[in-house]
């Protein structure tokens, strides 16, 4: 396949729909309706009770850091803080964007709105994004959520552990969306009665930050940043460590879960912070099941998954040689075994993907 | 119109629902929290996805591609990502049978 071209209006995004990859049918492992049912059951406890946690705690080390500041003391404070604004928004962002973490939606939508803000995303753009996500992931040009491009470039991937790259995206993005609604990129995906939606998000957003930044005037101290603003940047780096292991080294242009997402066991804080997310091929697959019964999704399918990868260490030891081999040779991806039990991966639904097939296969 | 013998009562579990073809269409046949039948076009409105696999919650069908919602009585769009509304169609119970009238 050799270069990819990521924009939505560029050849790749229009291979894709021609060949007919957009409009293909996604592999799926069977699951007894009876069981789907109960795992897709919704519930307001779990969420409440992570949510009560999350907000509490922010508030509380938030508290700590400023009581602190302008001593070292403040520092555990607010790198505690930083990673639940700035990375714990993204889960919640997430699972509130599927409308599963919550069953009553009013629910959904304040976690939804108020995580948006934090992690820097417009709510009324990033939801169709995500959708397109989910329909078209990781299939070049056509899904605008992916994270790892080949040929892979390093210092991008090292500035946006600090969001760096994401907010100097976001800001000019969000100032045009205050003025003139969603780009002609975001157009190609919001649905065109969303757009006043785009545009109003970006104001009220624009003017928390406008307020923030004039209180940063009229007191002359950068606190109010550390509160608001500034975690998206200091406290980004675990979810996009986790992030990262959600596709990175993997195939792309594919209609498999199992050949372009990736299951990673993690320690409770991380599950925490990242809401399940970590049982990736199984959110992919069935994305009506909410967070807090994906592991029991797990337990019903994983005998048609691969193996999950059993820490965040040992997702990085498979991810990052490939990420580092996808710099020269761009079609190099992992490919995982399956276990004797699952069913195989489709090598006819893939033959234009280079390294599907077993005579060439990749390692 | 005709009406069409779609599916036993007793085929769908109250609040949930099942996928019926018929000459080149497809429906969806719900079995309601109110004990009633209703009845809608099988596939969401946002893209081509049988919505058979989806989750009956009171009132509301959601698409198990994008958890997009409708209310199954009367086919409108309620969640994001679908903004158009589902076509139904009317149903009777005759005895143990279900029938849609489909146009
Ligand atoms: S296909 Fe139904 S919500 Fe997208």
């Amino acid at each position: 396949m050799g270069k990819r071209d990521y924009s939505p209006f560029g050849a790749d995004a229009k291979r894709a729909v021609e060949s007919g990859l957009t409009a293909a049918e996604w592999y799926h492992t069977e699951v007894p309706r009876k069981v789907m049912k109960d795992l897709m059951a919704r519930s307001d406890s779990p969420a409440i009770r992570d949510t009560i946690v999350l907000y509490g705690l922010m508030l509380a080390f938030a508290a700590g850091g400023i009581a602190t500041w302008g001593s070292l003391w403040t520092v555990p404070f607010w790198l505690a803080y930083g990673v639940l604004y700035g990375s714990a928004s993204d889960s919640r962002w997430h699972e509130c964007s599927h409308g599963t973490a919550f069953r009553t939606p009013w629910m959904n939508n304040a976690v939804y709105q108020i995580s948006s803000f934090m992690i820097m995303r417009n709510p009324a753009t990033w939801r169709w994004s995500h959708a397109r996500h989910h329909s078209e992931t990781y299939l070049v040009g056509r899904d605008p959520e992916i994270a790892v491009m080949r040929p892979t470039e390093v210092a991008k991937l090292i500035l946006n552990f600090f969001g760096i790259l994401d907010v100097l995206k976001f800001f000019p993005t969000l100032v045009r969306n205050a003025l003139t609604g969603p780009t002609p990129e975001e157009k190609t995906f919001v649905p065109e009665s969303e757009w006043p939606k785009v545009q109003r998000a970006a104001r009220i957003h624009l003017a928390i930050y406008l307020a923030t930044a004039a209180f940063v005037v009229a007191t002359g101290s950068i606190l109010p940043l550390m509160v608001i603003g500034l975690p998206r940047i200091y406290g980004a780096w675990h979810h996009v460590m986790t992030g990262l292991l959600q596709h990175g080294g993997l195939a792309d242009n594919v209609i498999d879960h199992r050949l372009n997402s990736r299951t990673v066991l993690m320690n409770p804080i991380s599950r925490f912070i990242y809401w399940n997310m970590n049982y990736h091929v199984e959110h992919h697959m069935f994305p009506m099941v909410p967070y807090h019964a994906l592991p029991r999704l797990h337990q019903a399918i994983k005998d048609d998954l691969p193996a999950p990868n059993l820490s965040i260490a040992a997702g990085f030891a498979e991810m990052w040689p490939a990420l580092r081999r996808q710099m020269r040779y761009e079609d190099f991806f992992v490919k995982r075994d399956l276990p004797p039990t699952a069913k195989p991966y489709r090598e006819d639904f893939h033959q234009d993907v280079p390294g599907i097939m077993p005579a060439n296969a990749a390692e | 119109m005709p009406w069409i013998d779609a599916c036993a009562t007793d085929d769908i579990d109250q609040e949930d629902l099942i996928r019926f073809d018929h000459a080149g269409a497809t429906y969806a046949i719900y079995h309601g929290v109110d004990g009633q039948f209703y009845a809608t076009a099988g596939t969401c409105t946002h893209e081509h996805v049988h919505l058979c696999d989806g989750l009956v919650m009171d009132f509301m069908i959601e698409c198990p591609k994008h958890n997009g919602q409708f209310d199954y009585r009367t086919g409108e769009a309620m969640r994001a990502p679908v903004c158009v509304n589902l076509k139904t169609f009317p149903v009777r119970v005759d005895g143990s049978r279900v029938m849609i009238e489909v146009s």
